[in-house]
């Protein structure tokens, strides 16, 4: 399976002289190297906890650094706490753990965190950031995926279970392609190709069907490259790639995977619909049947003409503006606001009737009666077919138990495309013909018919150096705010190259080896003693090693937009714990959303739902919820592989004045008042102990009573409100430490 | 009050006095650069030039969704003689643009075109104010771009490339040249909110890789003019403070167990959050401003008010060290009933921009403002035909190949008509300017080449321009 061809050796069939170049090393296979062996030298920190530290200690002794004691336990607990879960520890948390003597405690720490299923909400965002998840089309019209969200919550439930991330890659690059396994619910399979959906839709009138189609196949060849290969492919659409070996022949290759891929909607019944859907499913066919019987053969008739000038007018563009924009409307606007395969329409009328599954022809069949009388308007009359499309539009309303909840997944192309390559990037410049393959300087699939399915083996198969090597590196990146290789999204030769080679090789090792076992990888990671090593920083580390790079400390990282929120929801004891299900709008002013297209509107949930996680938040891609962005989350347009951590003026803005935080406040006053005795000196260090999870200091308690006493003397009815908002505003409870 | 309080309020004033948004942008600035390992030399404030500058503001007036040269700017004779024909196939060799249409015919426009200034500039009759700035204004009509919708043609004009995820003309500027007020962003963006329209959405302002604070803020001229600048209801200014004061104070005590910088950065994160809470709403107050101006902007007129408030506030925002601001007003896209739609349009915003030129004009402000007019691309010569037509209510498709901008001050020759089209206006005869040539001319005016303002992503050096662009030497006055 090994293909790699050494540079020394192309080189040398290129007449040229042989250099003894070695591969670049990202692309080097991956061995697993040994750890080297370090003791605990009388240092003020705790000895080395596994194999990690062996790495980082050596490393660090070479630039002679200590590393840093480890951080006191109720840092490591809120710690540990936001990472895996993405929320702080309760007071009680803190409290159990702190009172915890076994020497084991943080290991049940972390197995107790990783078991919630809270920890699937957090780390579904992060890999929601990667393909760019939104609940929305993007573009200019930006019209709403309504069910996007069952991609979200499949991320979620696979998550929480733990699917290795092998089975994981080929569900969401292949999963219609897959056997389901066993007693594997079948949709838990083809879900994850939900993935493939994230691309952005143009329903702009004017915009090029196939310029768009070829747009979102671009785009998931890339995300493959930025997401599995940590490789910037796209560069290699109009040329080879400048610096990496990719050609653009192999660009195309990797594009060809997904040329065939087509955007369906499936029937994908929730728990609660799947009992009776099919029942009510063959009433409303039959009944259905009867409506359509009385004009059955002339709508076949007028259909088919309709059909055929459609299809004319796509062969010969600009012969009939008329039937042209038939075709386009055709493009543009099916499915739309519903979030369904937006050519899927054209992909059946290509379709010969015989081959048309039910659904196919009933929903063509209701889209023609609502657009395509110009066939032969005096017939439309005549027929009162709009009167037989209000009786279907009836019959559709009185059976909704016949439509489960739908779900975007991908399929094999209704009509296949031959895939060629576009000269500079063009797809309306015809190149040769091109057939799936992966780039030939990376070991090969062994594989003869290529396929999504065996694309996605192919990147999670153990002689490829790269998927291991790019994913624990994205791991290690959340839990210390950088990569061993800083450019997560770039492991080609402009990258930076790894501050720990045989660490990140390592690690590797034991994900690949360990079964792609993700919570595994996390589980070591935590567990060791560099990341449970104390922030704080240090003198002697400021000049030599500004950037933290050789990790003789934590880091202090501003938590994400969404765990802001989140958190404040959390001690304002207002958070929901609903699990899944549609997206949810928290309240916003009405200008954020006014600032894009303009057509679409946020209307505030109600109850619970405006408490949701900040994983539920409604993405809307043209204007995305206002905090989040402010807070940098990425704009859900492209591949996202790390978060930026800014510090601006509109993020204190937000906390000090958004509306939806001075709620939170008050829900966090309510709570003091509630909760803690009624003394200042019972309530203050209540509130720092439940924001955050540590003792107040006397000096802070001192200078909340004096901001108490400022507040009374004004007015009494808000002091405690005022008091919450602080807190919320702190560096301290935005940030981990 | 103890000892601790008070070394921390003693530090609390040192603090302030010492550091703006530029320090805080540039040491984040700083610490990403280290962070990409760029080669290059950290630019973020003004020493950041490249050479001496010609302008030190923009005020970019984008027209979304495409007005018609034919209409405004472009007199065409031939056009009336070809009314009502097919195009000429010559124009047509070679292209394949989804929007050509083989049944669309020549549609000469109907409006009268008169010679303004002393140049002789041509303004159709829709635009009498504008017109007055002829000697002004340098007209470029062949600017041609690669793209013909929408969103995509936007985000080139505005980033470079049409695809989503590159900085935004407005964030390379800040990035290169730091700001210059202590109390706003460098950045603004301010909208027309004229309801639906065709606008990309906030991609248009994003900082995309570059750090992001360079991210334009959006701007309200009434209202809030930031979101959540106002302090909620029944909250003081010296509540504000009170509340400020004390969030700071432990944030101090934090940074004496964390010393974390970062701790720093935020305390003056808050302080400017409450800079810009006296700053924005003074910017926004055109109580000073005399009724004079305000008449002469078109404000309290019920059509131009809007628009003429945005261009009133950019002059404001200029004089009060705003390095970059970008007024959206849409819509322009006319596919149909084109004659009452544009007039509308034109109703709206050609007076307030025209006064604009004139304010910064009269107040000096104008040598060292780049004023720049126009939208994402150009309107067919043909009248549409993708939904059908009716007569009295024609339209004009989109036409990336050619279409005008309007460029004033900033060290631009006014008085100047740049480049010539064909006889329908289809194609650049002479001298085309591409959208990254008209980049590369903004980014020289201000004092930087555009070649060297670079961003490490990726793996790549990334630029406004992407791989092209040509500063167009002829137009600098």
């Amino acid at each position: 399976m090994w293909r790699f061809v050494p540079q020394t050796l192309m080189l040398t069939l290129l007449g040229t002289i042989a250099i003894a170049a070695e591969p670049h090393w990202a692309f080097r296979e991956l061995r697993r190297p040994v750890p080297p062996i370090v003791t605990a030298n009388g240092l003020p920190a705790d000895g080395p906890r596994n194999s990690i530290d062996a790495f980082i200690r050596v490393r660090l002794s070479m630039e002679k650094l200590v590393p840093s004691p480890p951080a006191d336990r109720s840092t490591l607990v809120r710690r540990t706490t936001l990472e895996l879960i993405g929320l702080p520890p309760s007071p009680d948390e803190v409290e159990e753990f702190l009172a915890e003597t076994r020497p084991d405690a943080f290991e049940r720490l972390v197995d107790r965190l990783q078991a919630s299923p809270q920890s699937g909400e957090r780390w579904a965002r992060s890999w929601l950031d990667l393909c760019h998840y939104g609940d929305s089309d993007g573009h200019l019209t930006d019209q709403l995926r309504p069910v996007a969200w069952r991609y979200r919550d499949w991320v979620t439930r696979m998550w929480n279970d733990n699917l290795p991330f092998d089975q994981f890659t080929l569900r969401q690059l292949a999963g219609d392609l897959l056997v389901p396994p066993g007693q594997t619910d079948p949709l838990d399979v083809i879900l994850g190709t939900g993935f493939l959906r994230q691309t952005l839709s143009n329903r702009e009138g004017g915009a090029d069907l196939e310029e768009y189609r070829v747009a979102q196949v671009v785009d998931r060849t890339s995300m493959i490259g930025a997401i599995w290969l940590g490789l910037t492919v796209g560069c290699a659409r109009c040329h080879d790639h400048k610096y990496d070996p990719l050609s653009q022949a192999e660009f195309f290759q990797l594009y060809s995977y997904f040329d065939n891929a087509d955007e369906v909607n499936i029937d994908a019944p929730v728990p609660g619909e799947a009992a009776d859907y099919v029942r009510a499913r063959a009433e409303y066919d039959r009944r259905r049947q009867a409506i359509l019987e009385p004009v059955h053969a002339e709508l076949d008739e007028l259909q088919r003409r309709w059909e055929a000038n459609c299809l004319h007018a796509a062969a010969h563009p600009g012969q009939d503006h008329v039937w042209d924009r038939q075709w386009e409307l055709l493009g543009l606007i099916w499915g739309g606001n519903l979030g369904e395969g937006q050519l899927e329409g054209c992909a059946i009328v290509r379709r010969p009737w015989p081959n048309r599954t039910r659904r196919q022809q009933q929903d063509l069949l209701d889209y023609f009666l609502g657009r395509g009388s110009i066939v032969d308007e005096k017939r439309f009359a005549e027929l009162k077919l709009s009167a037989v499309q209000k009786q279907l539009a009836d019959l559709k309303a009185e059976f909704p138990r016949a439509f489960p909840t739908r779900a975007p997944v991908i399929q094999t192309a209704l009509n296949p495309r031959q895939t060629y390559l576009h000269e500079r990037g063009d797809f309306r410049s015809r190149g040769t013909d091109v057939t799936a393959g992966t780039p030939g300087w990376l070991p090969s699939s062994p594989e003869q018919d290529q396929t999504r399915l065996s694309l996605a083996r192919w990147l999670v198969s153990p002689q490829n150096p790269l998927t291991g090597r790019v994913t624990v590196n994205r791991l290690w990146q959340e839990f210390f705010g950088r990569g061993l290789v800083a450019t997560s999204d770039d492991f080609g030769t402009r990258g930076d190259p790894p501050s720990h080679p045989e660490l990140l090789d390592w690690l590797a090792s034991e994900f690949v080896g360990g079964g792609w076992d993700v919570k595994r990888i996390q589980r070591i990671i935590v567990c060791s003693a560099t990341y449970r090593q104390s922030s704080r920083p240090r003198e002697d580390l400021m000049s030599v090693d500004p950037d933290n790079v050789w990790l003789a400390r934590q880091a202090s990282l501003r938590i994400s937009a969404e765990a802001v929120r989140d958190s404040a929801l959390q001690v304002s004891g207002l958070l929901s714990t609903k699990f899944g299900g549609p997206s949810v709008y928290p309240p916003q002013h009405e200008r954020v959303t006014m600032e894009a297209f303009g057509s679409n509107v946020w209307k505030a949930s109600a109850g619970e739902d405006r408490f949701r996680r900040g994983l539920y938040t409604f993405i809307q891609r043209t204007s995305p919820f206002a905090q989040s962005i402010i807070f940098d989350a990425p704009v859900p347009l492209d591949v996202c592989t790390r978060r930026d951590r800014s510090n601006s003026p509109l993020q204190a803005l937000t906390l000090l004045n958004d509306p939806v935080f001075a709620e939170l406040a008050e829900g966090l006053a309510g709570r003091i008042v509630r909760e803690a005795g009624p003394a200042d000196e019972d309530r203050i260090p209540f509130a720092i102990r439940l924001c955050l999870g540590r003792t107040a200091e006397p000096a802070e308690v001192e200078r909340l009573q004096q901001f108490l006493a400022d507040c009374r003397r004004r007015d009494t009815s808000r002091c405690w409100t005022n008091l919450a908002s602080v807190l919320l505003n702190l560096h301290e409870f935005i940030t981990r430490d | 009050m103890n000892e601790t309080l008070a070394t921390l309020h003693r530090r609390c004033f040192l603090e302030q006095a010492a550091c703006g948004l530029g320090s805080v942008a540039l040491a984040r600035l700083m610490a990403d650069e280290s962070a990409h390992a760029s080669p290059a030399p950290p630019l973020g404030s003004a020493a950041g030039a490249h050479f001496p500058a010609r302008a030190k503001n923009v005020i970019f007036l984008f027209m979304a969704g495409a007005p018609s040269q034919y209409d405004l700017f472009e007199p065409k004779p031939k056009m009336q003689r070809l009314h009502g024909q097919p195009v000429p196939p010559s124009f047509l060799e070679g292209l394949s643009d989804s929007l050509i249409r083989g049944s669309a015919r020549i549609w000469a426009s109907p409006r009268q075109f008169q010679q303004y200034g002393e140049c002789g500039m041509n303004f159709s009759d829709y635009l009498p104010h504008l017109a007055t700035c002829a000697d002004d204004l340098c007209m470029i009509r062949t600017m041609h771009t690669d793209v013909s919708n929408h969103d995509p043609a936007q985000l080139l004009m505005q980033c470079g490339v049409p695809r989503f995820g590159m900085p935004s003309m407005g964030s390379w500027v800040t990035y290169g040249l730091g700001s210059e007020s202590q109390n706003l962003p460098g950045f603004i963006v301010l909208l027309s909110n004229n309801g639906p329209g065709d606008i990309a959405g906030t991609a248009l302002w994003e900082s995309a890789f570059l750090p992001a604070t360079h991210r334009g803020v959006t701007f309200r001229s009434q209202g809030d003019p930031i979101l959540h600048l106002g302090n909620l209801d029944g909250v003081t200014r010296a509540d504000q403070r009170q509340r400020l004061d004390v969030i700071n104070d432990l944030n101090r005590l934090r940074q004496r167990q964390q010393p974390d910088p970062e701790i720093g950065a935020r305390i003056e994160s808050y302080e400017l959050a409450f800079r810009m809470q006296a700053a924005a709403p003074e910017l926004v107050d055109f109580s000073q401003e005399s009724r004079h101006t305000l008449s002469d902007y078109g404000i309290g007129n019920e059509k131009s008010d809007t628009f003429a408030r945005n261009c009133l506030l950019a002059r404001r925002m200029v004089e009060r060290g705003v390095r970059f601001v970008q007024l959206y007003h849409y819509t322009w896209d006319d596919h149909s009933d084109l004659n009452a739609k544009l007039k509308e349009n034109t109703d709206k915003t050609d007076q307030p921009a025209a006064a604009l030129i004139q304010d910064l004009k009269q107040r000096g402000l104008l040598d060292d403002t780049l004023v720049i007019w126009g939208g994402e691309f150009g309107r067919t010569p043909m009248n549409e035909v993708r939904r059908g037509t009716s007569p009295g209510k024609e339209g004009r498709d989109h036409h990336p190949f050619a279409f005008t901008m309007l460029l004033a001050g900033g060290g631009v020759k006014g008085g100047q008509v740049f480049g010539r089209t064909d006889d329908i206006g289809y194609h650049p005869v002479e001298f085309p300017v591409h959208v990254h040539d008209l980049q590369a001319t903004i980014l020289h005016l201000l004092g930087m080449d555009h070649t060297r303002l670079t961003f490490r992503h990726q793996g790549r050096d990334h630029r406004l321009t992407d791989v092209a662009g040509e500063v167009v030497e002829q137009i600098l006055g």
